[in-house]
């Protein structure tokens, strides 16, 4: 974390991404390195497999950034990315689980 | 497919012969106990194996046959340091788009994360420098990873895909009763019609136009469309680095390279014009210069296959996501073919008043006046390779390049060692051709071992040694911006490189030495196979003109 507190942080405008992809060993660190490479924090993330297992379903919560657009191209061409919604921060995914983090 | 008759074969067996039924015919690399049971598989194959003698190198090899052909090239290295040794290969041919299969040995998977020996975390490494990578978890797997390796790699953009196979996958048997079909790249969806027409209209009411082209209209084979465009539209053309030879450098319309040492007139008409038409080019800052001087009061269309380059760098009025070939061929028919008397009158002025000044190009024993020697010896069916650094630019100015693909630099990495297992790598894929690499004093010690593989596989590779003790653009950068504090870029001792050659089996010829240098380069480029050609150069000539890092294009040092 950087030296935001954590009111200030919460006042950031926020972005949830959400990624349909492969399910295997890798695909994480295939994603998060994008992020991290260009030293553009995810602030959350929350993974779970869908269906068969055959695919996963990655949530990140990312603070708005003018580099989100680019991010979320590169996202877009991981070959493990199926798919890259993109929510505002009212989406409820990660809201549900703050009781976990008090 | 049809079926066949079921055989039963080891994880190696199935790579080679994946590998055959994918066509290829040479591989680079080195083995190693973790991809023993590969290579054994790889002798009883057709393939032709070339012996590297550092990782490294094979990289640039196959990097060199996949920049002269643009098919997907193959290294193969052992685990541990044999695929650390690989990693600036591929990160280079990441930065180029480069379609490169490069396949590594792993340790055996029930110890991998042991600490084993000679493991290293290959995929992790990988990631950031490919465009996909593969750790194969079974024989099985192989069947479909392998020809996916080679769709991906020549997919869209290109780029460089690893494949690691630990060495218990190489060994596990399994049936195979049906070969996948050979991977190759997929159809890139068809631009959007409307927007062609928005660039064409922008084209057509455009007063000062200029053409961008980058190394994307190399790839997709789109010169001649590039080209042809320029033609009837009547645009000034501009290219990068990695575009030298779309459009022939001494076309009517052709402004040359743009950027850090490209002409004055180059990127003053670049400051004037209204509208900028990227092809298959990413606004590298080594181009631009600073960003917000660059073509300060144009419009933008920019065409590229990979819909991230589109508004990364500058935001474009019209961004064409395609196969620039395919939006090229698109335009032409929809593109008016105006006079554009003024700007064509401006341009030439500007080339009259700015023009790439080459000092000495009559003189060999000068950088320019060597480079247009080698020239005058050669037809556009010559490659030329480069090493990193002031031969490089040097060369990029003053070789008359006429031909996609008759050049292969390392561009977006910059990575000196290149230049030569770059030529050999060529020259094995197209052995007709004379390969020239002109290369440093610096860059050369950088994979001077592949030497001796020149002489083994006895290419048709001509090194052209340009020796000015020093490394030249570092004591360049130093002289201009550091008070001329020259600090760890003069070289205090020099190797005979005569020697050295003739050491690894590679004869060689010393110009400095010939009483006609001249008649002595000729009669070195015309002997057939591997020959060094060594020519000091002046410790103080400089690459010019020069735009100083960070500032715009307009603002040029010297030339």
């Amino acid at each position: 974390m950087n030296s935001l507190t954590r009111t200030e942080n919460q006042a950031l405008a926020r972005t949830v991404l959400e990624l349909d992809v492969n399910n295997h060993a890798g695909v994480m660190s295939h994603v998060v390195g994008l992020f991290s490479r260009r030293a553009y924090n995810v602030e959350g993330i929350l993974v779970m497999p869908v269906g068969s297992g055959a695919t996963s379903r990655i949530w990140l919560l990312v603070n708005e950034d003018e580099r989100l657009d680019q991010m979320v191209k590169q996202v877009e061409k991981l070959e493990d990315v199926l798919a890259v919604r993109r929510h505002g921060a009212e989406h409820e995914v990660f809201v549900r689980l703050e009781e976990f983090f008090v | 497919m049809p079926k066949q008759t079921p055989e039963t074969l080891t994880g190696a067996q199935i790579v080679v012969r994946l590998l055959e039924r994918q066509g290829v015919r040479t591989v680079a690399g080195i083995p190693g106990g973790a991809i023993l049971p590969i290579y054994d598989a790889l002798s009883k194959s057709e393939i032709h194996h070339v012996l590297a003698r550092h990782e490294q190198g094979g990289g640039f090899m196959a990097q060199g046959m996949a920049r002269a052909t643009g098919v997907p090239a193959v290294c193969m290295a052992s685990s541990g340091p044999g695929a650390t040794n690989l990693l600036t290969a591929i990160a280079d041919a990441k930065l180029d788009s480069i379609p490169l299969v490069a396949i590594t040995g792993q340790v055996p998977k029930p110890m991998i994360g042991t600490d084993a020996f000679q493991e290293v975390d290959t995929y992790g490494l990988s990631i950031p420098i490919t465009k996909h990578n593969f750790l194969v978890g079974s024989a099985d797997d192989l069947l479909t990873v392998i020809p996916r390796a080679f769709r991906i790699a020549a997919s869209g953009r290109p780029g460089p895909v690893l494949v690691d196979i630990p060495k218990d996958v190489q060994n596990q048997l399994v049936d195979v009763d049906e070969w996948p079909a050979p991977g190759c790249a997929d159809v890139v969806p068809p631009p959007d019609g409307e927007l062609i027409e928005r660039a064409a209209a922008m084209i057509n009411a455009a007063a000062k136009p200029v053409l961008y082209l980058g190394g994307g209209v190399v790839h997709s084979g789109a010169a001649e469309a590039a080209v042809a465009l320029a033609q009837k539209a009547r645009l000034p053309t501009v290219m990068t680095l990695m575009a030298l030879g779309a459009m022939p450098v001494d076309h009517v319309l052709s402004l040359g390279m743009l950027g850090m040492h490209g002409a004055r007139c180059t990127n003053l008409a670049l400051d004037e014009c209204d509208l900028l038409i990227a092809v298959g080019a990413r606004f590298d800052d080594r181009a631009t210069g600073k960003v917000a001087g660059f073509c300060p009061q144009a419009k933008i269309i920019h065409i590229d296959i990979d819909p991230s380059e589109l508004d990364k760098i500058k935001t474009a009025h019209v961004g064409i996501a395609g196969d620039v070939r395919t939006v090229l061929e698109l335009l032409q028919p929809v593109i008016e073919s105006p006079q554009r008397h003024a700007w064509l009158a401006r341009v030439a002025s500007l080339k009259a008043d700015h023009p790439l000044r080459m000092p000495g190009i009559d003189d060999p024993r000068t950088p320019y006046g060597l480079i247009r020697a080698v020239a005058n010896c050669l037809d556009d069916e010559a490659t030329i390779t480069t090493d990193v650094g002031q031969h490089q630019m040097w060369v990029a100015q003053a070789y008359p390049l006429r031909r996609p693909r008759q050049w292969l630099t390392s561009g977006g990495l910059g990575t000196m060692g290149f230049g030569m297992p770059a030529a050999i790598g060529a020259s094995l894929a197209e052995p007709e051709r004379t390969v020239v690499c002109f290369t440093g004093d610096g860059s050369i010690l950088m994979n001077i071992q592949e030497l001796v593989t020149a002489a083994e596989e006895d290419v048709n590779v001509k090194i052209v040694l340009m020796n000015n003790s020093s490394l030249g653009l570092v004591f360049q950068q130093q002289t201009m911006f550091y008070g001329e504090r020259i600090y760890a870029s003069k070289f205090k001792g020099m190797p005979d490189f005569i020697r050295v050659a003739e050491g690894f089996g590679v004869p060689a010829v010393d110009l400095d030495k010939a009483s006609d240098p001249l008649a002595a380069l000729a009669a070195a480029l015309a002997t057939r196979g591997p020959m060094l050609i060594h020519a000091s150069i002046a410790m103080h000539e400089q690459v010019l003109p020069m735009v100083p890092p960070g500032a715009a294009n307009k603002e040029m040092i010297g030339g």
